[in-house]
């Protein structure tokens, strides 16, 4: 089970059991829907914005753990961010996920999404993991 | 048991392999099927000793060519007991068949206001092609509901039919659930009122004979790589003269009798339904997987394959919050299910890891999972070279999933 610990981590099955900022959004200023066509996931991203600005940002979601603890990760890790910062921020994953090596340097702001770096072992569920992002990043004007 | 499955699974190559350190444990054959060497030294023998195009050459190669793609046509109409081999058209595979059925049956046949019966089990491939259909024509589409343990609404059928029904299209055996329909009972009633019946038997013919005289359905289709063959050859039969009052589906070298720019004249059917140069190996394959089954005691296979679905749905049974959908009495041997607290997507990566292959996710049934509430399930789907020792490993990696997702 040595490759699945890598894959579950204790971090991503924590998020996926107990999501953080799960449930829908009274009065929110945007609203994003996406599912993926291949295995019928779906997440619903809910925010507010205050000065461009995430002040609240939940989901809901049918999932697997990965997509489920990538959307509970990104509500904490995107508090108090523009949508210049968040898009940096995602793409700063994505290198983590899809490039050889990639992402060391970015570590630090990355949190608890490096546990979920053993996605990158995984091509067929790094779409699980970038599902929430996609959701939020295309929809947030 | 009259037949021997460790002799069964020497002939198919790729069930002695390993995934990481672990032997495959190959149990999504519904997805599609593994290939015995027979099959395979056919599609490399073809390439090697007899490659050339078909239906147009005088040499050596083409007529050898020739003769094989057709030769196959007869065993493929003898399999499936169709009246003549003229009934038997290739194409690419279930998908591609249905379709045609739509363009050419039903742009001939179908008018704004008629209606077709589809039904909620469909795979998305015998749904979508009759939306794209409906909306283009004006005409209704009608679907038959299914109860809790998945069969179809008889009654709730027999009330839709009406003689506004022009066709009635529905799968033989589900590949989601597993379900055998009644097609026999479903047939009769749309004769009934003048309707036309077609079947999916992608998840059939793998697993039970079909006699499509004996079950008078009007058209048949099914794909050859759930078949134990290869990609891209599937199967459209249609009684003949229902053939023949069709039009073409695609236009081009092969199905003319005659092109001039006055007007052309097409071939009777098959080669009316062939444009172009067709998966020539692909059919020769199929064949060939078909002379396979052929030597097997099939009634022993289907036999075979009955015991490990029921071992399995006890052994899964067993197992604390998992949840089989699809609990009909007639089912192709394979089992849906769901684990509480655990999305079918992880269950399937973790099976992965000890080599376990299974399906997660919607299998193409969107329509049919809404009905009991899921989005998705894990589908351990079995071929009569699957032993109970492999339905043990299921059985254990499953559990160790109720530990790792505590």
């Amino acid at each position: 089970m040595s490759d699945l610990t890598q894959l579950y981590q204790d971090i991503i099955l924590g998020h996926n059991k107990r999501p953080r900022n799960y449930g829908a959004l009274e009065g929110y200023s945007g609203k994003a829907e996406k599912n993926n066509p291949l295995c019928g996931d779906e997440v619903s991203v809910y925010w507010k914005t205050e000065d461009d600005r995430i002040s609240d940002l939940r989901f809901t979601a049918q999932g697997c753990a990965i997509s489920r603890a990538s959307a509970s990760i990104m509500t904490e890790l995107l508090s108090g961010k523009s949508k210049k910062e968040s898009v940096a921020l995602f793409d700063a994953f994505r290198t983590l996920l899809e490039e050889e090596g990639g992402a060391a340097s970015e570590e630090a702001e990355l949190g608890d999404l490096m546990a979920l770096s053993g996605v990158r072992q995984y091509p067929s569920r790094i779409k699980c993991a970038f599902l929430p992002w996609q959701a939020l990043l295309e929809e947030w004007a | 048991m009259s037949f021997d499955v460790t002799k069964i699974r020497e002939e198919f190559p790729i069930l002695a392999t390993q995934v990481g350190k672990k032997p495959l444990v190959y149990l999504d054959n519904a997805a599609t099927t593994q290939k015995p060497q027979e099959v395979i030294d056919v599609l490399d023998s073809y390439y090697s000793e007899t490659n050339a195009n078909i239906h147009r050459g005088v040499h050596h190669l083409a007529e050898k060519a020739t003769e094989a793609y057709e030769q196959s046509r007869r065993e493929v109409a003898q399999f499936i007991h169709a009246a003549t081999e003229d009934e038997v058209i290739f194409v690419r595979g279930t998908t591609e068949g249905i379709n045609l059925i739509a363009n050419t049956f039903g742009n001939k046949f179908i008018e704004a206001g008629d209606e077709i019966i589809i039904s909620t089990m469909e795979h998305h491939a015998n749904i979508v092609p009759w939306q794209l259909f409906c909306e283009a024509r004006g005409a209704v589409l009608k679907v038959i509901p299914v109860s809790d343990a998945g069969e179809l609404e008889m009654d709730s059928y027999e009330s839709l039919l009406s003689e506004r029904t022009k066709l009635v299209s529905v799968v033989h055996a589900s590949n989601s659930l597993g379900i055998i329909n009644p097609v026999k009972s479903i047939i009769e009633k749309a004769h009934g009122v003048g309707a036309k019946v077609l079947l999916d038997g992608a998840q059939a013919v793998g697993h039970f004979p079909v006699d499509v005289q004996e079950l008078d359905c009007d058209f048949y289709v099914f794909s050859g790589h759930k078949l134990f063959s290869a990609t891209g050859i599937g199967v459209v039969y249609g009684k003949y003269d229902l053939l023949d009052s069709m039009p073409p589906y695609q236009g081009g070298g092969d199905m003319i009798s005659r092109v001039s720019f006055e007007g052309t004249t097409y071939k009777a059917p098959p080669g009316r339904f062939e444009a172009g140069t067709p998966h020539i190996s692909g059919a020769i394959a199929l064949a060939a997987s078909i002379r396979y089954l052929e030597k097997q005691d099939r009634a022993a296979l289907l036999d075979y394959e009955h015991e490990l679905l029921e071992y399995a749905t006890e052994s899964l049974s067993e197992i604390e919050g998992l949840k089989i959908i699809g609990t009909a009495a007639k089912k192709v041997s394979l089992v849906s299910f769901t684990m509480e607290g655990t999305h079918p997507h992880d269950v399937a990566t973790v099976l992965d890891a000890d080599g376990i292959a299974v399906r997660a996710g919607h299998h193409c049934t969107q329509p049919l999972l809404q009905r009991f509430g899921v989005p998705a399930t894990a589908r351990a789907s079995f071929a009569f070279y699957n032993t109970r020792e492999e339905i043990d490993k299921l059985a254990q990696a499953l559990t160790k999933i109720q530990v790792l997702f505590a």
